[in-house]
Formats: C-alpha cells, sequence, structure tokens
C-alpha cells in the first residue's frame, strides 16, 4: 500500500538573477511522510524551498514540479497555498500596522473561500485560535501586535508555526525554522509541528542541524550539495551526518 | 513685482473694511493686535520656493486667487442632516461648529458642560470674559515669524475656545467642527483656535475641517494650545477639505512640566495643503506624542512642517508620521528637532514613512536635528518607497491575492498610526474614514 504522493519533482533546476542554484533536484513526498533535507550552506536548500512556494524573484529553467497532481509552476504563489502548500519563512516579514489576529484570519478566509467554505467571523475566529495559540504557548496578546513587527527571532519562528496551526496546509516546508531558537523554543515548536501531522499531510524540513531531529522523526533525510540531492536515506544518515559532518557526501557529488 | 505687492494690497485692503466694521466692537488690545498683524504680513508678504521653509511648496495658487473675506453670517443653512455624516465624536461628543469661520450655534451641542469647562466660540469668550482668553491669545503662535499666521491675527474674528480648569478630568471628546460650504466665489475664513488645558486636566478634543461641496475656497486657520503642568491633552486633528480648496493651518503647542500631549493629524483632504506644527516643551518631564498620517492622491499636494523644540531637561518627544501617496501627488515632511543647551536625558525619536502608489507620485522627507546639549538621545529615520515586493510575495504566500496583499500593505501604513490613538471610539471612527478614503483610491485607481 502506497500513500498519495502529494508533491513530486523532477530534475528541477532554478537560480535567481541568472545564476543556476539548483541543478537537477528529484524529490517524491507522500502523505503522512515527514523528510528533512539537509545539506552545507549555499547548498540550494532555501532555494528549493522559496521555488516551490512560488517566490517570483526565482525562476525555473528546466524540470517539473507536481503538487496535488497539478504543475505547481503554474501556480501563482496564492494558489500554491490555497492548494495547501505552506513555507515557514526563513526570515519572515514584518507587516507594520497589521495585527496577527487580521492577518491571520485574512489567510485563512482567503483558503476557506477558494475551496468554497464560509468564510469565518472575528468571534468564530477567535474561538478557534485559542486553541492554536495554546499549542505554541502563546497568550492572545500576540495576536494583537502587528505581524513580526518588533518580534524577536525567536517570535517570529514561533509565528510561523501559529501561521501553520491556523493554515492546516497539506504539505508544510520549514526553511530552518529551527535556526535561532534556543533549546525550549526549539522544543515547543518542533513538538508544535509533530502534534500537527496528520495522515494526508506531510512535512519537509529544511535544516542545517540535526539538534531538531531528534523531536520530529523524520522518515527520509536528503542530502543536498551543489544544487542535487547527493544521498538519500533513514533518520540514521541524519545521525551520521551530525557526527561526520557534510564532507564527506559532498565528496561523493557526480561530477557535473 | 508689482503683481505680489497687489496681493498684500487686496490683504490690506480687505482689512481696513473687516477693521471698520464687523470687528470694531473688540477690545482696544485685540484690535491694537490686529493692526500690528496686518503690517507685519504687508511686510512679509507671501512666501515663494525660493524661501527654505516653503522649497517644495508653492503658495502662488494662493496669492494669485482673489478670495473675499468670508462672512460666515448665515450658517442657517447648513443642516444637522448635512452635518452629522462629517462628525467623528460620537453620541456622547460636545460638539462646537463653524460654518465657514462662523459659530454655528444651531448644529453645536455644548450642553452639560460643568466644572468650569468651556467649548464655545472664541468671539463669545473674548466678549464675556476677555482676560482668560488674553492670557493665551497670540501667546504661542508668534505672527512676526510667519505671513499666514500674521493674516489668521489680522482677521481674528472666530474659531473655537475649549478651557478645562486646572484638576478638572473632562472625558467627553470635544469636538471642533469647521465646516466649509465652498460657494460660487472664491472665500478665505481664518478660524483661529484656542485649547487651554490647565495644570492637572485633562481631555479629549479632535479639531475637524470638512467640506460640504468642491469648490475652491482657502482656510487659514491657526490653533494655539497650552498643556499646563501635569495635565493631559489627547488632541486629534481631521483635514478633510474640499479636493479644490487649499488649507494652510499651525498648531501651536506649549506644555508645562510633566504635562503629556498627543497631538495625531490625519490630512486627507485639499488640493493644496500646508500644515505646521510647533511644540515647545516648555517644563521637564513633558512627554509629546506627535502621530500624523497623509493619504494624497489625484493632484493632491500635502505639506508638513514640524518643530519640536526640547527647551527643558528630561522631555521625550516621540514622531511618527506615515504618509500613502498615490497617483501624482506630492507629499513633503520637514521635522525639525531643537534640543536647547541643557536640555539633558532628551528623549526625541522621529520616524517618517512614505508609500509611492504610482510612479508618478512624490515624497520628500527631511529630517533637521539642532542639538545643543551632549546627554540626549535622538533618533531619527525616513523612507520613501514603493510597496515592498518581499512583504507582497509573503502575503501572497498565505493565500492573499496580490490585490488584497497591496491593499493590506497600504493599509498598514495607516494603521500603525491609528494604533497608537488612545480613545477607542474616535480611533475606530477615524479608522473607517480612513478605510472609505482608501476605498475610494483603489476604485479611482481601477478607472484610470
Amino acid at each position: 500500500m502506497t500513500a498519495k504522493v502529494l508533491l513530486e519533482v523532477k530534475n528541477l533546476h532554478a537560480g535567481i538573477d541568472g545564476n543556476e542554484i539548483l541543478r537537477g533536484v528529484d524529490l517524491t513526498v507522500r502523505a503522512g511522510e515527514v523528510h528533512a533535507i539537509m545539506g552545507p550552506n549555499g547548498s540550494g536548500k532555501s532555494t528549493l524551498a522559496q521555488v516551490l512556494a512560488g517566490n517570483p524573484a526565482y525562476t525555473i529553467t528546466t524540470g517539473s514540479a507536481q503538487f496535488l497532481g497539478k504543475d505547481l509552476t503554474a501556480l501563482k504563489p496564492e494558489e500554491r497555498a490555497r492548494d495547501g502548500l505552506f513555507l515557514a519563512f526563513q526570515y519572515p516579514v514584518a507587516i507594520r500596522g497589521i495585527t496577527n489576529a487580521y492577518f491571520l484570519r485574512s489567510a485563512l478566509n482567503a483558503i476557506r473561500k477558494s475551496r468554497g467554505q464560509e468564510e469565518l467571523g472575528p468571534v468564530e475566529f477567535m474561538d478557534g485560535l485559542e486553541e492554536k495559540l495554546k499549542l505554541i504557548g502563546w497568550d492572545d496578546s500576540y495576536v494583537s501586535r502587528p505581524v513580526n513587527d518588533g518580534f524577536s527571532g525567536g517570535e517570529k519562528k514561533r509565528n510561523e508555526i501559529l501561521q501553520l496551526a491556523v493554515l492546516e496546509p497539506k504539505l508544510a516546508i520549514l526553511d530552518e525554522t529551527d535556526s535561532g531558537l534556543d533549546i525550549d523554543a526549539l522544543k515547543t515548536v518542533a513538538h508544535t509541528v509533530d502534534k500537527l501531522r496528520r495522515p494526508d499531510s506531510a512535512t519537509v524540513l529544511v535544516t542545517h542541524y540535526y539538534r531538531i531531529l531528534t523531536h520530529i522523526m523524520p522518515d527520509y533525510v536528503h542530502v543536498l550539495s551543489g544544487g542535487r540531492i547527493v544521498k538519500s536515506g533513514g533518520k540514521d544518515l541524519a545521525l551520521e551526518l551530525e557526527e561526520k559532518g557534510y564532507d564527506w557526501v559532498r565528496d561523493k557529488a557526480p561530477v557535473a | 513685482m508689482t503683481r505680489l505687492a497687489d496681493t498684500r494690497e487686496r490683504y490690506v485692503a480687505a482689512f481696513r473694511t473687516f477693521a471698520g466694521n464687523g470687528a470694531a466692537g473688540a477690545p482696544a488690545w485685540l484690535k491694537e493686535m490686529r493692526e500690528a498683524a496686518i503690517a507685519r504680513f504687508a511686510e512679509l508678504g507671501f512666501p515663494t520656493t525660493k524661501q527654505e521653509e516653503w522649497r517644495f511648496t508653492s503658495v502662488a495658487p494662493i496669492a494669485e486667487t482673489a478670495f473675499t473675506l468670508s462672512r460666515g453670517r448665515d450658517t442657517a443653512h447648513v443642516t444637522a442632516q448635512q452635518l452629522e455624516p462629517l462628525c467623528v465624536g460620537g453620541l456622547r461628543a460636545v460638539r462646537v461648529v463653524f460654518v465657514d469661520g462662523a459659530f454655528a450655534p444651531s448644529l453645536s451641542a455644548v450642553a452639560g458642560l460643568s466644572r468650569g469647562v468651556r467649548a464655545e466660540s472664541l468671539a463669545a469668550a473674548l466678549e464675556r470674559d476677555p482676560e482668560l482668553a488674553r492670557q493665551h491669545l497670540a501667546r504661542y503662535a508668534p505672527y512676526q515669524a510667519s505671513p499666514f499666521a500674521a493674516l489668521n491675527t489680522a482677521f481674528l474674528c472666530d474659531g473655537a475656545f475649549v478651557y478645562v480648569p486646572a484638576g478638572v478630568e473632562f472625558d467627553r471628546p470635544i469636538e471642533l467642527v469647521f465646516v466649509a460650504t465652498a460657494g460660487d466665489e472664491p472665500t478665505v475664513s481664518h478660524p483661529r483656535s484656542l485649547v487651554v488645558v490647565e495644570r492637572g486636566a485633562r481631555a479629549t478634543v479632535v479639531e475637524s475641517y470638512v467640506a460640504l461641496a468642491d469648490g475652491v475656497y482657502w482656510t487659514n486657520a491657526v490653533t494655539e494650545v497650552a498643556v499646563g503642568d501635569g495635565a493631559r491633552l489627547e488632541l486629534y486633528r481631521l483635514q478633510r477639505e474640499s479636493r479644490q480648496a487649499y488649507q494652510v493651518a499651525t498648531t501651536h503647542a506649549i506644555q508645562g512640566r510633566d504635562s503629556v500631549l498627543r497631538l495625531h493629524p490625519i490630512a486627507l483632504g485639499g488640493g493644496l495643503a500646508r500644515h505646521d506644527v510647533q511644540t515647545v516643551l516648555a517644563g521637564s518631564g513633558a512627554e509629546l506624542i506627535l502621530n500624523g498620517f497623509y493619504l494624497l492622491h489625484g493632484s493632491q499636494h500635502s505639506d508638513h512642517h514640524t518643530v519640536i523644540d526640547h527647551a527643558q531637561p528630561h522631555c521625550a518627544s516621540h514622531e511618527f508620521f506615515n504618509g500613502i501617496v498615490g497617483e501624482r501627488a506630492h507629499g513633503v515632511f520637514n521635522g525639525r528637532i531643537i534640543v536647547r543647551p541643557g536640555a539633558q536625558r532628551t528623549d526625541s525619536k522621529q520616524t517618517n514613512n512614505n508609500l509611492l502608489l504610482s510612479t508618478e507620485a512624490r515624497a520628500d522627507s527631511q529630517p533637521q536635528l539642532e542639538i545643543y546639549a551632549d546627554d540626549v538621545k535622538c533618533t531619527h529615520g525616513s523612507t520613501v518607497g514603493p510597496l515592498d515586493q518581499t512583504a507582497l510575495y509573503y502575503l501572497r504566500s498565505r493565500g492573499l491575492s496580490p490585490e488584497t496583499a497591496a491593499g493590506m500593505l497600504t493599509y498598514g501604513f495607516a494603521a500603525e498610526i491609528l494604533g497608537r490613538m488612545a480613545h477607542t471610539e474616535l480611533r475606530e471612527e477615524l479608522d473607517r474614514v480612513v478605510r472609505a478614503r482608501l476605498a475610494d483610491r483603489s476604485r479611482g485607481g481601477r478607472r484610470a
């Protein structure tokens, strides 16, 4: 029995400002799975995350990416989000003047509307939000603050996870959500992500470090180097990387 | 040159007529002050863009238009039904209304004032209790330096008078509404207002300029504000003049020891508008929040010049001005902060952020810090630019359409300022006004 394929990336080449960064990425993610994409700095991890979310600054040169059987590259960022793709940003953006509550409700309603579901009023929305706030250990003072404005690095990361909890995507890509978090914050964030897993959803953790994987057990670990996945394996691979560093896999990279 | 001289002559001649009839009954000190002010105007004339303070704003259209002095005698043709939608103070507000510069008692609602609180026409105050007004009038707005303040003082006749005696905490908003009826011929009014909040008193005042119709007219307003020791004043100013109108206005404030002034100027209207805010932190421990916003479209031009004068130590001033400038509009911000010798432990912060919604929109932002003390904390920052592409993408990645995302970022510029307004009902009402204006703008944008 095989679970439903959510994301299928084949020979993906992409770059920014004429520089090719991804040089043939292959990746298949099925419902219920947790994938970790690891790799040294500059290997293309964040580029992969941004390209999948539809950042208009990046250009796909060849290859394909399918999400739920649809050509992802033909979809605008908002269409991807409405279809159930979510990227937790490595560097979340501050939105001055707009409260977290208003932003979250607008986003949720945009997604609900696209699915023919009824939009939620402020009161209904706040009712549902209570529980999500509890998950990440926040009181409701955070929802009346402007989005990420004046938030610490850790608060911004937590806020991404709050959005994840509210929007309940089918595929969550977490771009270095663990970096910049202290141990306690990392635990909370990782446990929340773990709790939010559903049989019909999948998680892709993009990370430089092993430590988040001690809280969320990945089914697959991939090593990205030089714009391609040079090695894939189970959770043991992550441990091996932790012990040996990236050099030994980097050396195994096929010569272009 | 003859033309400029002519414009001065026109006002001097108008002054002679004014001084000769309607204004003849004034006390001698006021008559003298008016004479001195018109003499000063005759010396100064209208400013030109060669003057640093007026570099970005040409008042030539004002100088060249033959405005007649608004008589404002007939206020009866404005109905409460017309006025109601233009008010923002809510049901509990005390309301003092002026039509084309003249007090309109039938539109005003001043019942229920107690404990010596006064909200009335300045003309009435001058008649009834000239000494009280005299203590403050023209003390904070020096007409020597400004031709517009000089003209306003020369034609000083009516405006609002708000007085909250020492120790009185008055919690109802006091709304001052200046309505322009915008008739067929261009008229000018010179509303002069005085807001006095004495030692330890508290008040919330809204100063609002609105128009009943489109039309060419000029409002040349001066408002003087005195906040006594330990007093707190929350002063909102909403400028919604007609899109063809001119407004030149000055708010002069002086603050006593440990006082708090929170001043919120919002400029939405006028074809050509200039607002000068000059505040003096004249007692130690005083705190000023100057929290303003302008939203411009079409070919509107709006200029804010602010001067915050730290004259005493241990004072704080936090200034925030955000501008949204669309189409061919032009926003100007000049923020000067003076820290006088001895004004140690000054804590001053100034930011001016401008959002340009079109390639033809323009914003000029100039901070000016003059610091003559050494133990101070002063920061300033200004930005001018289009919508942030990264922020747009971030919002879109959460499912919002590009239009919704752009609207949200734009509204955020206003909401950031609105969020600092302490009075909940007023904030919500002003939020409604700003949202409606933004919605108008985007509809207009689609039409174009």
